[in-house]
């Protein structure tokens, strides 16, 4: 929060200072007035009672007014900070990137460009992009701290905000509204690319995967993928799955995760979840489907073949 | 002793302790002493059970992807910890103090309604058992002591326990309201001659301005569990937004409780201070009309200050900054008093007893609370700390920080008129100097991961630079405030036996709860003595300088 990388976060961070400025003025006030009249105002051996003081109206007075004044010209800051810090959204403005909370991963997807991909977002640096959030099923929350304010993703209540980041590289958030079992294996990354290296991105991963991979040994995984249950909750573009409950498979291999980051996407990760997703993320709604390692191997096969 | 108001004759004698001794007159009482302490008993258990959950749950996040709880496991317990800590231990410890001591007070036999008052009490007790026996019922809530629908809904939860959990707070918070119902009662009926409004001690004025919030703000609760369970179990859908219902009413809903809930939890905690600091500075309270007018700002405030616990929600801009403003204006009257305090402490002759100790401090860390709770009224930076670790050193510098520091200050303050002996001075040292250390040590760090991006509620974290040390610190805390509870515990029950004889006042306090002996007889008062101030025991003890003089129109009007 303190290292923002875009002109939201920044006037957040400043905000923030500035607000920690105030505080820690008011604080060592208090504490050190305390701790005078802690150290000034003891007991001495044999004193009598002290000389019986009700109050000196005047002086609350001013302990009532001074705050006052201190905490109208915050709000005053405030004001300006909350239109820097999340400027308001044209109207009828349709939003770049669709961003959807289910438990507990992330649909993250592209409406123009007609890219659909999961737990991370790509996005090109400097630029602002409006995000539309949705939640899926229970409330969850975007929040990635370098990149400015979080925000709920509530069923039945959409909302939308900008981001923007302004240096090309990946930035870490997780899910911020405690929404079941999993939430704390709930995180997301923004990926920012140069324009040109987004615009690449989104030409891949506009395209359908192919109909049948090329190696015998990945298209003997696409078959499981079809006989297995994989097909009735993923869908791979392009191909005879659909499905709409798990995460969009269709450039699985090209994400650098697995389970919302959860790990890192390698073939041996990538076995590993397949193999046994409850002992790697317990309660999540991937079961067990209890395959051979062969299987699982020309599964891996066809999934690295998905860029 | 004749124009004492007393409470109405009922047709059978009322079942009283009798003899004060026997396993029956615990279960049948309803005299006030006794159901107050043992509010406070029952409410301090509840704390260790709260407590060993915290420590369950600091341990499983000493470091990074650790194991020690399965995630289930750990929603369940902080679940159970919040809404442990909060509706079956701040709250009723603060009512057992209001329970035992606003009729001594102002100089009452009883409360108004003593059976009600036994009621409201084994509401608590019950409504408490219901919830735990979740554990063996299929499973405790798990939703977190907000409950946010629709994750409390059946399709996300299951189980039983979310049921337990709207049945138990329910129970406990109807005897809350009945609770709040009988103080006020008390209060404004059955004052001693001479007890008027103004001259009524602050802890009963904050009592009383608190159950007014508790009767505003309760049934807001009440109402919504009641939704709640019909979702669940008659298939309704208030909050279920899959059939229309919606998600964000549940928020409103509850933050419309639950923000005067934060003021429910802190008032009567100012009203300790408010005893315990001029006492022990031998001092009057600086500024008695500031002081309780402040309270009442607050209780006002409390109930338009709700929708900041939702502005990630997204309502809008308008909404955010009303909100926004309200809630940085309710940080004036909390200064106030902070600032009275202090003024009181001012040219006093202060004795650090432990109480004064707890009192003090609690002007540090509850300061610390404030102001972090004013930066969340900022509402950008509401927009980067909500819903993250800094959320939750923010509320336990305010509920421990705040309120566990004033119940410690009473403790130490009101258990000689309770017991009749003293509290042992040393442990007592050790306990507060446990407890200060490991309080700051477990909830300071705690602003920092929630800085750098740690959201709450999470079962475990992955292994980002200084984020394991910095939650082994607060873990290595949070067993200092352990072996702290164990020292007070060991003081309590070793003091009650063989504590030092207290005598009627041995603080020289002025209020009238230390005209009687401690403890006080079963009917309080043999005679009230005559009150013709705040300080009643000061004008008997200083006739030369009383209170009741009047003073220069200079000085604030003390009596009329």
């Amino acid at each position: 929060m303190f290292n923002p990388d875009s002109p939201q976060g920044l006037a957040i961070s400043n905000l923030f200072v500035l607000t920690l400025l105030i505080a820690a003025g008011i604080f060592l006030l208090v504490a050190g007035l305390v701790v005078y009249a802690s150290i000034c105002y003891r007991r001495k051996p044999g004193q009598g009672e002290p000389y019986q003081n009700f109050g000196i109206p005047k002086l609350e007075v001013g302990w009532t007014v001074a705050p006052a004044v201190l905490l109208l010209g915050l709000f005053g800051v405030t004001f300006v900070g909350m239109g820097n810090a999340d400027p308001a959204v044209e109207k009828d403005r349709a939003p770049d990137i669709i961003v959807t909370g289910y438990q507990w991963w992330w649909g993250v997807s592209y409406p123009q460009a007609g890219v659909i991909s999961a737990n991370e977002i790509h996005m090109p640096a400097g630029k602002r992009m409006l995000v539309r959030l949705i939640g899926g099923d229970v409330i969850h929350d975007l929040w990635i701290p370098r990149l400015g304010r979080k925000m709920d993703m509530v069923p039945g209540h959409p909302n939308e905000m900008y981001m923007q980041a302004d240096t090309p590289g990946v930035y870490i958030g997780a899910c911020a509204e405690y929404c079941g079992v999993q939430h704390s294996k709930m995180l997301i990354r923004a990926v920012v690319q140069t324009p040109t290296e987004y615009d690449a991105w989104l030409k891949t991963h506009s395209a359908p995967a192919p109909a049948h991979p090329d190696a015998a040994f990945a298209l003997r995984g696409q078959q499981l993928f079809q006989q297995k249950t994989c097909i009735s909750c993923h869908a791979i573009n392009g191909t005879a799955a659909n499905a709409q409950i798990g995460p969009n498979l269709t450039h699985v291999a090209s994400r650098q995760t697995l389970a919302a980051g959860v790990l890192q996407n390698t073939p041996e990760n990538m076995a590993a979840w397949i193999k046994n997703p409850q002992q790697i993320k317990p309660g999540s709604y991937m079961p067990n489907l209890r395959l051979t390692d062969d299987e699982i191997k020309a599964l891996v096969a066809y999934m690295e073949t998905l860029k | 002793m004749t124009d004492i108001p007393l409470v109405p004759e009922t047709t059978r004698p009322l079942p009283t302790l009798g003899s004060s001794e026997g396993l029956i007159s615990w279960v049948a009482s309803v005299d006030h002493k006794q159901i107050g302490i043992m509010y406070l008993i029952s409410s301090f258990l509840f704390f260790v059970v709260g407590g060993f959950e915290a420590l369950l749950m600091r341990t499983q996040l000493a470091q990074p992807n650790a194991t020690f709880l399965s995630p289930e496991a750990y929603n369940q317990i902080f679940t159970m910890h919040g809404t442990t800590m909060i509706f079956l231990v701040v709250v009723p410890m603060l009512i057992g103090f209001t329970t035992y001591l606003v009729p001594l007070m102002i100089g009452a036999r009883d409360m108004a309604f003593p059976r009600l008052n036994a009621l409201s009490f084994w509401a608590l007790v019950f409504g408490g058992l219901m919830l735990y026996y979740s554990f063996i019922g299929g499973g405790a809530p798990n939703a977190g002591w907000f409950s946010y629908a629709p994750l409390s809904e059946r399709p996300y939860a299951s189980t039983n326990g979310l049921d337990y959990w709207a049945l138990g707070l329910l129970v406990v918070g109807v005897g809350t309201v009945a609770a709040g119902i009988n103080t006020i009662t008390t209060i404004w009926k059955l004052r001693a001659p001479g007890v008027t409004i103004r001259r009524l001690p602050l802890f009963v004025w904050m009592s009383l301005v608190n159950s007014f919030l508790i009767i505003g703000a309760l049934p807001a609760l009440n109402a919504s569990l009641v939704m709640l369970l019909a979702d669940r179990m008659l298939n309704a859908h208030f909050f279920a937004p899959a059939e229309s219902g919606s998600a964000v009413l549940w928020q409103h809903f509850f933050w419309a409780f639950g923000h005067p809930e934060v003021y429910i939890m802190v008032l009567p905690a100012f009203g300790i201070i408010s005893e315990v600091i001029p006492v022990f500075s031998r001092k009057p309270i600086f500024g008695y009309a500031f002081v309780a007018g402040s309270t009442v700002g607050i209780a006002f405030l409390s109930f338009a200050v709700w929708a900041h616990h939702m502005f990630a929600v997204g309502l809008g801009r308008p909404w955010d900054l009303i909100f926004g403003a309200s809630s940085m204006l309710i940080a004036v009257p909390t200064g106030v008093k902070i600032f009275n305090w202090i003024a009181t402490m001012w040219g006093g002759a202060i004795r650090f007893t432990t109480s004064m100790l707890f009192a003090a401090s609690f002007l540090i860390t509850f300061t610390i609370g404030g102001i972090s709770g004013v930066t969340f009224a900022v509402v950008p930076v509401d927009w980067q700390v909500t819903d993250s670790y800094y959320v939750v050193a923010h509320m336990h510098y305010v509920l421990f920080g705040g309120t566990m520091f004033a119940v410690f200050a009473g403790a130490y303050y009101w258990f000689p008129k309770m017991t009749g002996r003293l509290l042992s001075e040393t442990l007592g040292k050790w306990h507060f100097s446990l407890t200060f250390i490991g309080f700051n040590l477990t909830f300071f760090v705690q602003h920092f991961l929630g800085l750098m991006g740690m959201p709450r509620r999470v079962a475990t974290y992955p292994d980002l630079p200084n984020w394991g040390l910095l939650n082994l610190t607060s873990t290595a805390g949070a067993f200092m405030l352990g072996v702290a509870s164990l020292v007070f515990f060991w003081n309590v029950t070793a003091s009650w036996r063989n504590g030092k004889e207290a005598g009627d006042n041995p603080w020289q306090a002025w209020t009238l709860e230390w005209a009687t002996t401690s403890p006080p007889p079963i009917y309080n008062f043999d005679q009230v003595p005559p009150v013709k101030s705040r300080r009643p025991l000061w004008d008997l003890a200083h006739p030369e300088n009383p209170d009741s003089r009047p003073r220069k129109p200079k000085v604030e009007q003390t009596d009329q």
